[in-house]
């Protein structure tokens, strides 16, 4: 087996963040007190006159961010996810989003990934809390690569962005020259018997997953559905009816992310089983990314369980069932 | 020939009655703290500005955010004046499909320049405004209306702190000091006292005016604009339902529109002012 790369979103986001503001003087960048951590602190070297550090205050730094835009400016603001998404929820929702304001959020520190810090920095809902935001484009990469086409897709478009990073390094996936188009699922491997949905971290899980199935004669298709809103219905009806059973995988809550989103659009138009993997425990825990991955549920495994569980609750061929019902 | 002070009253007190009326026509609204605020948004528009209805005019233009969302009908009163939009959509005001929301919400309504209401997050907006225009090394200046129970929420020091710290002397922010909010007297719902030092000590310096005296709002945003190295914050003492005898002060007029008796009587009151 080849080696996997491993690479940093963050690392990623900080330097095509550097990169932007070189090519634009329009992008300015701001920061609650973690510029280090969220790597925007590469942007404040390089432009410390186009950097403003907020402090410790999440909900100032976005509606000042809504204001840099108002007057123009294509403003980056970045911070932990749990803070982004949760502390400043109504600063994103009046201040940004009603207003469609072109502000960029770039929130590293998703997920359960997070590790030591523990449950209280574990953002576990914040696909959830931005998916539902009125404007927005919410969007979880699966690599490094992607996180870097993302945040420059998200700079040329107007409006609101979410966009989440992580503190852990994940495993290379895509090509370095990857485009990203909001709304735009990608097929990373063709299948019959079952389709994984999948962003962030555990795009790659499903990757393992489906060479795992692949063994035991099942045929999965996997899908990176990193552009979480607007999300792809096409790719999701393709799928729900290629395959006829559904797994999706996330490194978040399984209400209301990324789970909750394909199940909403499967059951309005081509209804077929949904399993969901993702986190299912009330909060997380202290420990290292890949343990609290095995220890909730968010791992290859995982996948591969719930993909033989949703082929198990696919319904018999229509014919079949049409017989049944007259012979019954 | 009238001067300057007496041409703005004239304004206001007209701008009054439009107010007066278009929460009439809306059957609910926020009463008190649009009359309160209405003399300092005409000194304003009308006298201190510089801005233009014409979308992508030349020329400088100076930025007004109304932190304290609910007296969009104040806001609504002097854009409409200005030209923004005809003045027939004021009596549409917190109707569907109308352009005039209940509270500022920028996507509908030319001239207002984000969505405001929930408390706290306009004087962010400011300094967010204001740092862009030092970037774009411009002497356009940026005035934020906050009311006093306003200064509740905590995000508004967070952006005091901000304001001062950047040194944005172009924002000048008022205080629309009533006195009064939904629940009450301010000082027996969660006092804010004392508001002077308090401003002072994060960094701003402070200009303590009657908000209903035009000679001292001009004077004071005059002040402001030569104030160098820090925000201005003019605090301003104001008079809930300002203008009409019987809501003077009046608590119940927070958030309450005139009904047809109370409009004829308050009408006859502003016609004899």
């Amino acid at each position: 087996m080849t080696e996997v790369k491993m690479k940093s979103l963050r690392d990623a986001y900080g330097q095509a963040l550097a990169d932007l503001g070189a090519e634009n003087e329009n992008i300015v960048v701001l920061d609650a007190d973690l510029s280090g951590s969220t790597r925007t602190s590469i942007f404040a070297a390089r432009f410390p006159e186009r950097f403003f550090n907020m402090g410790v205050a999440e909900q100032d730094m976005v509606s000042t961010a809504a204001g840099l835009a108002a007057a123009g400016k294509i403003p980056f603001a970045s911070t932990f996810a749990v803070f982004a998404s949760g502390r400043a929820w109504d600063q994103v929702r009046q201040s940004v989003c009603m207003g469609k304001m072109n502000v960029k959020i770039v929130a590293s520190h998703g997920g359960i990934t997070v590790g030591e810090d523990g449950p209280t920095h574990q953002a576990l809902e914040d696909i959830a809390l931005m998916r539902v935001m009125p404007n927005i484009t919410v969007i979880v990469p699966a690599d490094a690569h992607e996180t870097a086409a993302a945040v420059r897709r998200a700079a040329q478009l107007s409006g609101p962005f979410y966009i989440r990073t992580a503190r852990d390094k994940f495993p290379v996936l895509l090509r370095e020259d990857v485009e990203f188009t909001p709304g735009k699922a990608a097929r990373l491997r063709e299948g019959t018997d079952v389709a994984i949905i999948a962003c962030g971290i555990m795009v790659s899980k499903a990757l393992e997953a489906a060479e795992v199935l692949s063994n035991e004669g099942v045929s999965a298709a996997v899908v990176n559905m990193s552009s979480i809103k607007p999300i792809d219905v096409e790719m999701i009806v393709s799928m729900a009816r290629e395959t006829g059973a559904i797994v999706t995988a996330e490194e978040h809550s399984i209400i209301g992310g990324l789970g909750s989103a394909v199940a909403e659009e499967v059951s309005e138009t081509e209804p077929v089983p949904v399993i969901r993997v993702g986190m299912r425990a009330a909060v997380g825990s202290s420990g290292a990314p890949e343990e609290l991955l095995n220890l909730f549920g968010m791992n290859t495994e995982a996948v591969v369980e719930a993909a033989r569980k949703a082929i198990g609750m696919k319904k018999e061929p229509a014919a079949t069932q049409a017989k049944t019902v007259m012979t019954g | 020939m009238m001067n300057d002070i007496d041409k703005l009253k004239e304004i206001s007190r007209n701008l009054r009655k439009d107010i007066l009326r278009m929460l009439h026509a809306a059957g609910s609204g926020h009463t008190g703290g649009s009359l309160s605020a209405i003399d300092m948004l005409t000194a304003l528009y009308f006298s201190r500005m510089r801005h233009s209805p014409t979308p992508g005019a030349s020329g400088p233009r100076d930025r007004f955010i109304l932190s304290k969302g609910h007296g969009a009908p104040a806001l609504y009163a002097v854009l409409a004046q200005s030209g923004y939009f005809d003045k027939k959509h004021l009596m549409t005001l917190r109707k569907v499909k109308s352009i005039l929301s209940g509270h500022p919400y920028s996507p509908s309504t030319p001239g207002v320049e984000v969505c405001t209401g929930s408390l706290g997050q306009g004087l962010s907006i400011s300094n967010g405004i204001a740092m862009a225009l030092k970037l774009n090394k411009s002497d356009e200046r940026v005035f934020c209306m906050m009311g006093d129970g306003e200064t509740q929420e905590g995000q508004v020091w967070e952006a005091a702190m901000t304001a001062a710290h950047y040194k944005l002397d172009n924002v000048t922010a008022f205080l629309d000091n009533n006195g009064l909010q939904i629940d009450g007297v301010v000082k027996d719902v969660m006092g804010i006292e004392p508001i002077g030092d308090k401003w002072r000590a994060f960094g701003w310096e402070v200009y303590e005016i009657d908000g209903h005296d035009f000679g001292q709002i001009l004077d004071a945003v005059d002040k402001a604009g030569r104030t160098k190295g820090k925000p201005s914050l003019i605090w301003a003492h104001t008079v809930k339902g300002k203008g009409v005898s019987f809501m003077e002060n009046k608590v119940a007029f927070h958030g309450k529109a005139p009904s047809r008796e109370e409009l004829d009587l308050a009408m006859a009151e502003l016609d004899a002012a």
